[in-house]
């Protein structure tokens, strides 16, 4: 059985700060997404378009359509941070299925032993990178709840001294805010390890053609978290710009 | 039963069950979602946002349960 582990391993130290091979292909991807943006941005003003610019756009016009549908008239303004969100995620996620992700080992040290850990490892496969986008995402939707309501208007949505039932009620919409941190990690994070771990075991069971039609299944598992992950910030940051009835 | 046994049994265990719930909500969700689709086919992407959603919930409850099962394992 091929070794998998759960957490990343850190492949060097940089000042004291561990360099985990999750936050090596984190940064490849980081740089992939800026020139992208940079291509795309140019493009917009460019007189003859390529072909690259319209398959994107077609990308951010759908995404659009479905973040309209929940939004409404607010959408030009959370558009950005939403569909960054989304882009990142899937890009992370397809990232992770690039070959040499994770079949690529480096002889590291550690406790005196000799160990061969991989040198790539998907962002979204550790749990630190889930937890970062997770705590993003909430707090965020806490700041623009906040903005939108005012202070006094947002707090009595959880603080109700009205009836018992509410104020109950209340405490429980607080439990919610951080249960929806944990179930962000989790559900990213379990989705893509899982899917690593898939295609891991039958790549050692069967390598010849068995692991193609699980890689597809992972393109298209990768594309559906990235939605979900861009589609629950959205509803739940349109519940909390709302007004309380 | 030694403890590595024990531990393999509680992983199939961890994740056999904790896939019986979530395996019947998104059956129901998906044949909900293909009579919604039936009765009313001009709705078919508010339809469809609505249930990839609460998918995406009905799902997680799987994952949870992975996520346990692979920590058992491999730790």
């Amino acid at each position: 059985m091929p070794e998998i582990s759960i957490k990343a391993e850190s492949i060097f130290e940089l000042f004291g700060f561990h360099i985990t091979n999750s936050l090596i292909l984190s940064l490849i991807v980081f740089l992939l997404f800026i020139i992208i943006a940079f291509v795309y941005t140019k493009d917009i003003t460019a007189s003859n378009k390529s072909g690259f610019f319209y398959i994107f756009n077609a990308m951010l016009q759908t995404i659009y359509g479905l973040f309209e549908s929940i939004l409404g008239s607010n959408t030009k303004l959370f558009f950005p941070v939403l569909s960054s969100f989304f882009v990142w995620i899937l890009f992370q996620n397809w990232a992770g299925l690039l070959p040499g992700v994770g079949s690529i080992l480096v002889k590291i040290e550690e406790h005196g032993r000799i160990l061969h850990v991989p040198l790539l490892r998907g962002n979204n496969a550790d749990i630190n990178g889930t937890l970062a986008l997770a705590l993003i995402s909430v707090i965020m939707i806490q700041v623009f709840g906040i903005k939108f309501l005012g202070l006094s208007g947002y707090l009595s949505k959880f603080f109700n001294f009205s009836n018992p039932i509410n104020f109950f009620v209340g405490f429980l919409d607080i439990l919610s805010e951080f249960s929806k941190i944990l179930s962000f990690t989790f559900r990213l994070f379990g989705n893509i390890f899982a899917g690593e771990v898939l295609m891991t075991i039958i790549a050692f069971l069967i390598p010849f053609l068995a692991p193609f039609p699980f890689l597809i299944l992972e393109i298209f598992v990768g594309v559906v978290q990235a939605l979900v992950f861009s589609l629950l910030t959205t509803v739940f940051l349109s519940m909390a710009i709302a007004k309380h009835h | 039963m030694n403890a590595d046994a024990v531990k393999l049994i509680s992983v199939a265990i961890a994740i056999g069950l904790g896939a019986i719930g979530p395996a019947l909500s998104i059956g129901t969700i998906g044949s909900k979602a293909v009579e919604a689709l039936g009765r009313n086919p001009e709705a078919e992407s508010q339809i469809r946002t609505a249930m990839i959603l609460s998918l995406a919930f009905a799902e997680a409850v799987a994952i949870y349960a992975l996520v346990v099962a692979l920590i058992l394992k491999f730790t």
